[in-house]
């Protein structure tokens, strides 16, 4: 369990006036959020309109020039992404990132030893530890069967629900998940979220994620935030977002 | 005043001379992405050449240019041929199997240029215009050198143009960029591949023919050339010809004060620049990240604890090897006690270059420090054999903890310059440091305490300590430690993600490393009885290389076949004559039989016999 | 110049194409000599050192060989590393079964062998190594040595050197032992001789790797009397050229050190300078018996005329055979003493190994350089025995463990 599992009930991250420059261009330009336990909040925007920045500095890869990110009530501003893995942050990849060398359950195991502070031990056989709980979580995410098969040689859709198997391991509050379904075919990317959304409410775990395609967007978030130029210029239920005409001006009508 | 004016200029001389070189290097590094070692042997090739044409030819400035250019195109045509032969089909190979086949170039070379053009060095005999000097500040300055200042700059922009307005320029900083995208547009990449190399070798071959006037073609030309040639290329950033005109100014100009200034210490000087600039900077001056992240490049296959069969044989070869005194002769022992050493030597650069993705160029430092270590326990403290061979681990290790601070911070070839950087330092040290160290003297009489001096129990104590430092490093692989370091090596974002310390992990893979390394060296010394610079010295690292890539990287067993092979091998082709051209010609072969290693290809036919049987 | 190098060429490829063992054609066991040197690292002077020491055992057999039986020699490279050496002297003595180990360019090397030698307890002859440590500091009953030491080759050449009567000098050396040690040595005995002398600069390029113009340029600053110089090799020449055309060697007196013999001298060329103050070998202009003797036993096997190293080479068996002669036997502790004040024929003339501390007294010409029809020579030229340039024996005593 992590830190935070006693926050239930509470809002699990809270990110106010986020800013990011990069030269001349502001990237982000005062995003302020909040995501609630088992809620599934969706990041959309145009190419360009700064998810990916604020991801990362959700996730600790940026540390933004201004504004504040708390998990519950602990300021977690600009802390390293290993640091936010301990305080119960997961994180899915765009570009999925496993370990090649070892076997699926091994990388599930690698992130159990990571996040039960176990990786300093220099003597024990590694893949004799919590091989239960690995294969516990690979059942869950519907890996079992390829427990045993080198990372290196997965379809892409099993890469994806190996990285959420190995986001789970830390046992998280907060899932980050930037663009879950990148790559996948329609009918896969609908299991996966399907997939997620039902972890989501079966242990209460908050999901942040971006994404491209629509169907996956409404079908499966709670709530929807848009950002253009690094600005939120509209948040709500889907239906609600759906009807904005901001929206429907600066992205949907674009990309209609 | 005028001395420092006068030393400008010599220094600028100097430095275009060693521009052509890096420049040359820099430019096949940017498009190839081969680290061309051999890069020092076209140089010296370059300079036999231009002996043989401008001996012959009237000694006019006129045919001067033109002997110079033709040794500059004969050299290209060498390197067209050397690419078209060798390099060409090992592109796909690690970078590090590149860099090896081309070191078995530089072995080869040697004993091609010592057949044709003979073991004396030879000197041009100077017209009178290139011994003449122009008066500077009162002092006499030579025209020739005048020459050459003026020579770096005009091949720099020769080379600008080139790049910047032809169709086959264009093409070339495109593939610097981004190979694969050439590929799409549809180029025959193979004849852009060779060509470049033909006009790096061209440009090598000119700096050598250019040298020339002022020495001799000589046979120690290629590795006096080669070490700073990397040193600038690296400074520069590699792959920027820009970054390499600075950094040949930087080096050469400091290389002319520090000889004012600091005679004594000229051999670390250009390395002390090279650390400062690689700390600071840590990509060079005008160099950029490279386009392939470490570990990225490509798809590892998994390592496995071994299988039943090949743990049967390693317990076999394990009692073998206990039983060999009672067999073997004092020199196969002493042989079989070197390969002991070697075993724990290559296995602790494996845990850093295999499962940590750090390929190191200067492993050998750890090793001569723990053997330094061990010397100064039994001399200067008079302390028992035990005392040297604890100190010597933790010696090495804390040492490793220092450097590696800097250097877990760096990727690939930079973070490989760095460890070369350091090991050079030490070695200086070594070297010139002669009031601690005996400089090239060396330690003498690091004997082995009397119950362990006759040589069958050295042996066992070297098995013991060597072969069982090497099992417990592989168990610390393939224990959460090693996981961890292996996730970090396979995905530096996502082992942050799951909460590991990337950078912690692998100073401590670094430390491990150096400790072990530290470790093989004491046993060294203390069965050797003696400590000298060489063993921190840049061959001694190569070794280390060649027994890791020989056996296999990704393979547990990899380094101790490979270390076996090599001292076997090695004892072997010392004993009789040719042996550069030999372990040249061995060295490329199998890196062109085996890219994976001696331990990988035996591991993929077992797999396809078993596919096969199954 | 051409067809001489094609010669040599041909001589160098015959000579590397050839087994290294020498066989003899006895039916007695020969007497095996465990030979190292640095062939690959230093092979201007090793190579022909290669062929001088094959033709003395060419002459050695032919005469009868040593104690009825043939010499054999088996030779390794090191490399120039002093590991490879060690090993290589472990695998001679262990494996091939040799009675004597000889050998060694550099000093490091040299040194290195020496102390296999002493721990062994095995005989070790070496040839070129000139640091004095072999014989002195680290001396022991197991190592002898053939070449005049740095303190030698200083001491021979002290008294042209205070003849210049400059007042400033500046030296510049190769920085390592050997280049040290001829500093060293030159700076005390100067001072003894000639008070009031000052050595105002020093330049220590690192071996095979001077950076000339600067080095020159920093020498020049200093504006010195007299310049001593230890450099060989492609240092010598890239520091030469660079100080002719920067006129540093200008109404200067130079003393340089190994500077006269051949496989130097020669890549000077037309830039020889005159008037140097050079240890050597005026392989043109010796007439004696027995240097004529050997440049035509030389010429008639090899084709070329030999050098400095062919003469060490030459040296190194003969003084080895005339030791076991009169040893009378290859048993190490036999030959330990039996060598001491052993004397044997050189190119040089009669020599021997000097009881009290294993040094051979084989010596060293001195004289100037000079040029001739574009190729530098030495004139002016004096042998100097190596028995009048050592140290007296109560100075060898207290430098020498006993």
């Amino acid at each position: 369990m992590g830190p935070l599992a006693g926050a239930r009930g509470v809002i699990v991250l809270v990110a106010e006036g986020l800013r990011k420059r990069f030269g001349a261009n502001e990237a982000v330009a005062g995003v302020s959020l909040a995501v609630e336990p088992g809620e599934m909040l969706a990041l959309i925007g145009p190419n360009g309109a700064g998810k990916s920045t604020c991801f990362n500095m959700l996730g600790g890869q940026l540390r933004p020039d201004a504004g504040e990110v708390r998990l519950a009530d602990r300021v977690v501003t600009g802390l390293a992404p290993r640091h936010l893995a301990h305080l119960g942050v997961g994180r899915t990849f765009q570009i999925t990132a496993s370990f090649a060398s070892m076997t699926v359950r091994e990388n599930v195991q690698t992130a159990l030893l990571a996040q039960k502070r176990q990786a300093w031990r220099f003597w024990q056989a590694a893949d004799a530890q919590h091989v239960g709980l690995a294969e516990g979580l690979l059942a869950r995410v519907g890996m079992a069967s390829q427990a045993e098969r080198p990372a290196g040689v997965l379809a892409y859709g099993d890469l994806k629900r190996l990285e959420l198997a190995m986001a789970l391991a830390g046992d998280p509050v907060l899932l980050l998940m930037d663009e879950p379904t990148a790559g996948m075919a329609p009918a896969e990317r609908a299991a996966l979220m399907a997939l997620v959304r039902g972890i989501a409410r079966e242990r209460g775990v908050a999901v942040l994620f971006t994404e491209h395609d629509m169907d996956v967007v409404f079908g499966q978030a709670d709530r929807v935030l848009v950002l253009d130029r690094g600005r939120l210029i509209a948040q709500g239920t889907p239906e609600a977002v759906r009807a904005d005409p901001r929206v429907r001006a600066v992205y949907l009508g674009t990309a209609a | 005043m005028d001395l420092i004016f006068l030393q400008l200029l010599t220094g600028l001389a100097g430095a275009s001379t060693l521009f052509l070189v890096a420049a040359g290097l820099t430019v096949i590094f940017g498009v190839t992405r081969v680290v061309n070692f051999s890069h020092g042997s076209l140089y010296m090739l370059g300079a036999f050449i231009a002996w043989s044409l401008l001996s012959r030819l009237p000694r006019e400035p006129e045919y001067f240019v033109l002997g110079v250019l033709g040794a500059a195109v004969a050299t290209a045509a060498i390197g067209a041929v050397l690419e078209v032969v060798l390099l060409r089909r090992i592109y796909r190979a690690p970078e590090l199997l590149q860099l090896l086949a081309t070191f078995g170039v530089v072995l080869v070379v040697q004993d091609v240029a010592l057949w044709i053009w003979g073991a004396v060095d030879l000197s041009l005999s100077r017209p009178r215009w290139l011994r003449g000097a122009v008066e500077i500040a009162g002092l006499r300055f030579p025209f020739y050198d005048l020459v050459l200042i003026v020579v770096g700059p005009a091949v720099l922009g020769g080379l600008l143009l080139l790049f910047h307005r032809t169709r086959w320029g264009l093409l070339v900083r495109a593939a610097t960029q981004d190979r694969d995208m050439v590929a799409a547009l549809g180029v025959d990449q193979r004849v852009l591949f060779t060509s470049v190399f033909a006009l790096g070798a061209g440009l090598a071959g000119l700096g050598g023919a250019l040298a020339l006037p002022q020495g001799s073609a000589n046979l120690n030309m290629d590795l006096s050339v080669i070490a700073e040639a990397f040193v600038v290329v690296v400074v520069g950033g590699m792959g920027s010809l820009g970054g390499a005109f600075l950094a040949a100014l930087l080096i050469g100009v400091l290389q002319a004060f520090g000889i004012a200034l600091v005679p004594k210490i000229t051999l670390v000087l250009v390395f002390l620049v090279m650390a400062a600039v690689l700390v600071v900077r840590p990509h060079g001056l005008l160099g950029k990240p490279q386009a392939m992240a470490r570990g990225e490049v490509e798809a590892l296959a998994p390592i496995r604890q071994a299988g039943p069969a090949l743990q049967l044989l390693g317990a076999v070869a394990l009692v073998l090897a206990i039983l060999a005194p009672f067999v073997a002769g004092p020199y196969l022992l002493s042989v079989l006690t070197e390969a002991a050493v070697a075993v724990l030597f290559a296995a602790s650069l494996h845990v850093m270059m295999g499962p940590g993705g750090m390929a190191s160029f200067g492993h050998a430092a750890w090793f001569g420090v723990g053997a330094y270590a061990a010397a100064f326990a039994a001399k200067g403290l008079g302390a028992e054999m035990a005392v040297g061979l604890l100190l010597a681990p933790f010696a090495a290790g804390g040492l490793a903890l220092l450097v590696g601070a800097f250097v877990v911070r760096m990727s690939g070839v930079y973070l490989a310059m760095l460890t070369l950087a350091f090991a050079q330092i030490a070695w200086a040290v070594a070297f010139q440091w002669v009031e601690v160290t005996g400089g090239d003297n060396g330690v003498l009489g690091v004997w082995p305490d009397s119950w362990a001096a006759d040589k069958p129990t050295m042996y066992w104590l070297a098995l013991l300590l060597c072969v069982g430092g090497a099992l417990v490093l592989r168990r610390a692989l393939f224990a959460p430690f090693g996981f961890a370091l292996r996730a970090t090596r396979d995905s530096a974002l996502r082992a942050e993600a799951i909460g590991l310390d990337a950078h912690r992990l692998r100073l401590a893979a670094f430390v491990l490393a150096g400790a072990g390394a530290g470790l093989s060296g004491a046993v060294f010394a203390y069965a050797k009885g003696s400590v000298f610079p060489t063993y921190m010295a840049i061959p001694h690292s190569v070794d280390a290389l060649v027994m890791v890539l020989l056996g296999g990287v990704q393979t547990m067993a990899g380094p101790v076949v490979g270390a076996v092979t090599f001292t076997v091998l090695q004892s072997w082709l010392l004993m009789g004559d040719f042996w550069r051209i030999k372990l040249g010609l061995l060295i490329i072969a199998l890196v062109l039989a085996f890219p994976t290693g001696i331990a990988g290809a035996a591991a993929a036919a077992w797999d396809r016999w078993r596919g096969r049987a199954a | 110049m051409s067809v001489s190098r094609r010669t040599l060429l041909a001589a160098g490829a015959a000579t590397l194409a050839a087994p290294a063992i020498v066989r003899a054609q006895s039916t007695s066991a020969p007497i095996r000599i465990g030979e190292i040197n640095s062939y690959t690292a230093i092979p201007a002077f090793t190579l022909p050192y290669r062929m001088g020491w094959q033709l003395a055992v060419e002459q050695v057999n032919a005469a009868g060989g040593v104690l009825g039986r043939k010499l054999e020699v088996i030779s390794h490279d090191d490399a120039g590393k002093p590991q490879d050496a060690v090993r290589l002297a472990g695998a001679l003595l262990d494996e091939t079964k040799v009675d004597v180990l000889a050998g060694g360019f550099l000093s490091n090397v040299g040194l290195a062998m020496s102390d296999v030698a002493k721990q062994r307890k095995r005989l070790f002859v070496a040839s070129e190594p000139l640091t004095d440590a072999l014989v002195w500091e680290q001396g022991h009953r197991y190592c002898y040595r053939l070449r005049p030491s740095t303190y030698m080759q200083v001491a021979m050449m002290v008294d042209d050197a205070v003849k210049l009567g400059a007042k400033r000098w500046v030296t510049v050396s190769p920085n390592y032992e050997y280049g040290q040690s001829l500093v060293k040595w030159f700076k005390l005995l100067m001072a003894q001789r000639q008070p009031g002398i000052e050595f105002v600069a020093e330049q220590w390029p690192a071996l095979g790797r001077i950076d000339a113009g600067a080095t020159v340029a920093a020498l020049a600053q200093a504006r010195p009397d007299a310049i001593f110089n230890g450099t060989f090799g492609p240092d010598l020449t890239n520091f030469v050229r660079q100080g002719n055309t920067r006129g540093l060697f200008e109404k200067r007196g130079v003393v340089s050190v190994l500077t006269g013999e051949p496989e130097y001298l020669e890549p000077l060329g037309d830039e020889t300078p005159e008037g140097w103050i050079v240890t050597g070998w005026p392989v043109e202009s010796v007439t004696d018996a027995s240097n004529a003797g050997f440049i035509a036993a030389y010429r008639a096997k090899f084709g070329e005329m030999p050098k400095m190293g062919s003469v060490v080479g030459h040296a190194t068996i003969t003084a080895i055979a005339a030791g076991i002669a009169k040893s009378g036997s290859v048993e190490t502790e036999a030959m330990a003493d039996g060598f001491k004040g052993a004397k044997f024929a050189t190119p040089f003339g009669e020599a021997y190994w000097r009881a009290q501390d294993n040094q051979g007294t084989l010596g060293t010409y001195v004289g100037r350089t000079a040029m001739k029809g574009g190729k530098g020579l030495m004139v002016d030229w004096r042998y100097v025995d190596g028995a009048k340039a050592m140290p007296t024996d109560e100075d060898v005593k207290k430098m020498r463990p006993a």
